[in-house]
Parts: structure tokens; C-alpha cells; sequence
């Protein structure tokens, strides 16, 4: 029953202080999410710290994988953005790789019998996370495109080219678009980390709820238990796969900024 | 039933637990999610462009730096061994041309001397056979000279032992020639 106590699907989204911390009424405690964030980010710094320490002509396998790493994403920047892109380069490197690890860490079981504060925690399963990320990729499209194009920033949506007659109702349903850029790329992430864990979580509960109530029940707790490894491994995919996508579409909408006045 | 059971007491439990509904709409843990995100993403990206990211990309840069200069430097080896081989071949080739100009030059040179050689041996014999045809006639005139001497004394003794009278020399010698005319004739 204990065991049971933190088996609620939403107890796993709880923010729990580690260290309180205050700040002029501002709660800034330590929390679990903050401590995942800190151990990703610290497993990157460790892994990058490895990776070019040798700096090898003929690189380990550490090194190749931060070079191909760092291959693949330069290639999808300089691909969608164009040359003049790779200054945003390091920031949907990191952006990608900070995203990926902290959903790949949120996958990795809770040691059993650890305080609900140290359970494994995935911060990018909070709104207000993937919501912040999204907006400073809107923030730095708006700067950036208004800095490169000025005004010509707005004839993003205001394609030329068109008849004069589509243009009323081109323009609010542009703005619109991209007015729900960021809601949809912070939801997008969320939304994914969020319900791939719950569904996880359900299953793992019928898998105890099962065995607990033992006989014929215990024997089919195996239907739910090969669901949740089903789910496990989709769930790895869904990881990179949205660390993937949040990375793709902040270049697409650098891209936009970039090239607004050409439309 | 002891699954419903259970899934009534975690409800009830779940229920206490978090009453506040969502975790993700508590807004009072939205400054320390933000506050950490921005520490640890701002730390991350910070390492990232000063340090990590350039250390890699001049890594690679400078692999492929090496690896061009490595495929320059073959390339200019094998520019270099190329030359060498025309070259070889330019001189194997001079060094035919000027042998068989060689060849051509003796062989002409030679064949002028046995020309000349032939030539001079030919003028020789030329002149030997000459001589030697003089000779022959010189032998055959004075042979004939001698017979007709003889046959002018002989002609003169028989005369002499005929008639008794000697007649000249000249008259035989007139007569002989006659006779030797006639026989031309």
C-alpha cells in the first residue's frame, strides 16, 4: 500500500522543493525538476568535456559521436537557414541536445524506495518549461527578423504575389499562424513527454494493481507489463523525435525570419 | 473485488495528495522551474558556443585540412612521378632518334666510301685492262710487222732460188701487200 501511495499518474508531474530557497517572496526553491535539469545539463557538460579533451585527428568513439552529433545538427542548420544561419547554430545545438537528454533521463527508472523528491523527473513534461523554450525561439525569430529586415519583417504575412482580393483574408489567418507558432511548439513537446508518461504509469499500475490482486489476475498482469515495455521503447523514439522536431522548427522559424523579406 | 478496492483507496489517496489538480498549472512553482531552466540552459549554452561547439567544428576543420593537404601533396607526388616518366620517355625517345641518326649517318658514310672505293677499284682495273689492251695491240702490230718481215725475206729467198735474181726488198714488200689485200678483200 505504501508502494502504492506515489502510483497516482499525475504524483509523477509533482514539483517537490529539495532545497527551499526564497527570494524576495519569489519561491525559487531547488526543486526535483531543477535537479533533472541539472543532472542532463551536467551529463552534457561531462560527455562534451570527454569528447574534446583529445581533440584526436583519428577520434574515439566519444568524439565521433559529439562530431557527428555536431555534423548532423550544423548540417540542418546551414540547410534550413543558410550560411548566414550558423550564428544560431550553437543555440539549437543546445537547444536539441539539452532537450533530448532531459527527455531520455525522464525514461530511466526511479531507484525503488526513493523519496518521491528523488524519483526520476522529466522537466520538460511542465508546460511552463517547453512554453519558455518556445518563447525565446519566438523572441529571438521577432529580434532577429526585425533586426535583419526591418519592416520587410512583416511581409511575412503579407506574401507577395497574390490577388489583391486574398490579401484580407490571407493576412489575419498568417498572423494567427503565427501567433500560435509558440503554443503549438511548446505544446507539442509537452504534450508528448506529458501523456507518454502517463500512459507508462498506467500501465505500471495495472502491472502492481494485478499481481497484487493475485490468482488469474496476477497471470494477466503479463498483458499490461508487455504494454509498458511496448510503450518504453515508443517512448524513446517520441524523445528524439520531439527533441528532433522542437529543433527542426525553430530553424524553420529562424529560416522565416531570415528570409521574411524575400517573400 | 480487491482491484477495485485498490483503485479506490489510490483514487481516494491520489485525491488527497494532489488537490490542487494539474502539477502543471500550480503556478506557484513556475519561478523556480523558470529560474533553473534559465541557469542550467543558459550555462549549457554558454559552454556550448565558447568552448565545446568550436573546439569540434576546428577538430573537424582541421581533419579536413589535413586531409586535403595529404591528397594535394599525393596529387604533387604523382604530378611529379608523371614528369619523371615523360621525361624518361622524352630522352628513351631523343636517345632513339639520335642512334638511328647515327645509324643512318654511318651507313651513308659508309656507302660513300665503298662507292668510292668500287669507283676508284673500277678506274683501276679500267686503266689495267687498257694497258693490258695497249699491250696486246702493240704485240699483235709488232707480230705482224715480224710475219710480214718473214714473208717479205721468205718471199725474197724464193724469188732468189727461182730466178737467181734478188729482187728489192721494197718490190717484195709491194707484192705481199698486194697479195695480203687481195686475201683482205
Amino acid at each position: 500500500m505504501i508502494g502504492l501511495k506515489a502510483a497516482g499518474p499525475m504524483d509523477q508531474f509533482e514539483i517537490l522543493p529539495i532545497v527551499p530557497i526564497k527570494i524576495g517572496g519569489l519561491d525559487l526553491s531547488f526543486t526535483n525538476s531543477s535537479l533533472w535539469m541539472m543532472i542532463a545539463a551536467g551529463a552534457i557538460f561531462a560527455f562534451f568535456f570527454a569528447a574534446t579533451r583529445g581533440r584526436a585527428v583519428i577520434p574515439g568513439r566519444i568524439q565521433s559521436a559529439a562530431e557527428v552529433l555536431h555534423e548532423f545538427m550544423a548540417d540542418l542548420v546551414r540547410g534550413t537557414i543558410g550560411h548566414d544561419g550558423m550564428k544560431f547554430f550553437p543555440y539549437v545545438f543546445t537547444l536539441f541536445v539539452f532537450i533530448l537528454v532531459m527527455n531520455f533521463f525522464g525514461l530511466i527508472p526511479s531507484i525503488p524506495g526513493a523519496p518521491h523528491e528523488f524519483h526520476t523527473f522529466t522537466p520538460t513534461s511542465h508546460l511552463v518549461v517547453t512554453f519558455a523554450l518556445a518563447m525565446l525561439t519566438i523572441t529571438i525569430v521577432v529580434v532577429y527578423g526585425l533586426m535583419k529586415n526591418g519592416l520587410g519583417f512583416f511581409k511575412l504575412f503579407a506574401p507577395s504575389g497574390l490577388p489583391w482580393w486574398l490579401y484580407p483574408l490571407l493576412v489575419p489567418i498568417e498572423i494567427v499562424s503565427f501567433l500560435s507558432r509558440p503554443i503549438s511548439l511548446a505544446v507539442r513537446l509537452f504534450a508528448n513527454m506529458f501523456a507518454g508518461h502517463i500512459i507508462l504509469k498506467l500501465f505500471a499500475t495495472f502491472v502492481t494493481m494485478m499481481i497484487g490482486a493475485g490468482g488469474i489476475f496476477a497471470a494477466m498482469g503479463i498483458a499490461p507489463f508487455l504494454g509498458a515495455v511496448g510503450v518504453t521503447m515508443l517512448e524513446f523514439l517520441v524523445a528524439g523525435l520531439q527533441a528532433y522536431v522542437f529543433a527542426i522548427l525553430t530553424c524553420i522559424y529562424l529560416s522565416d525570419a531570415a528570409h521574411a523579406a524575400d517573400h | 473485488m480487491d482491484v477495485l478496492n485498490l483503485a479506490a483507496a489510490e483514487a481516494a489517496a491520489h485525491g488527497e495528495g494532489s488537490a490542487g489538480g494539474l502539477p502543471q498549472l500550480d503556478l506557484s512553482t513556475w519561478p523556480s522551474q523558470l529560474f533553473w531552466l534559465a541557469v542550467f540552459f543558459g550555462a549549457l549554452y554558454v559552454a556550448m558556443s565558447a568552448y565545446f561547439l568550436p573546439r569540434i567544428g576546428r577538430t573537424i576543420e582541421e581533419r579536413r585540412d589535413r586531409i586535403a593537404s595529404d591528397l594535394d601533396k599525393a596529387a604533387e607526388q604523382r604530378a611529379k612521378a608523371e614528369a619523371a616518366e615523360k621525361a624518361y620517355e622524352q630522352a628513351l625517345a631523343d636517345a632513339t632518334a639520335r642512334a638511328q641518326a647515327i645509324a643512318a649517318d654511318t651507313r651513308g658514310k659508309l656507302n660513300a666510301e665503298i662507292a668510292e672505293l668500287s669507283a676508284a677499284a673500277d678506274r683501276e682495273a679500267g686503266e689495267a685492262l687498257a694497258r693490258a689492251e695497249a699491250r696486246i695491240a702493240a704485240m699483235k702490230q709488232d707480230a705482224s710487222r715480224k710475219v710480214r718481215e718473214a714473208a717479205v725475206d721468205t718471199s725474197v729467198a724464193i724469188v732468189a732460188a727461182l730466178i737467181g735474181e734478188t729482187p728489192t726488198r721494197d718490190a717484195a714488200a709491194a707484192m705481199s701487200q698486194r697479195v695480203e689485200d687481195k686475201e683482205v678483200a
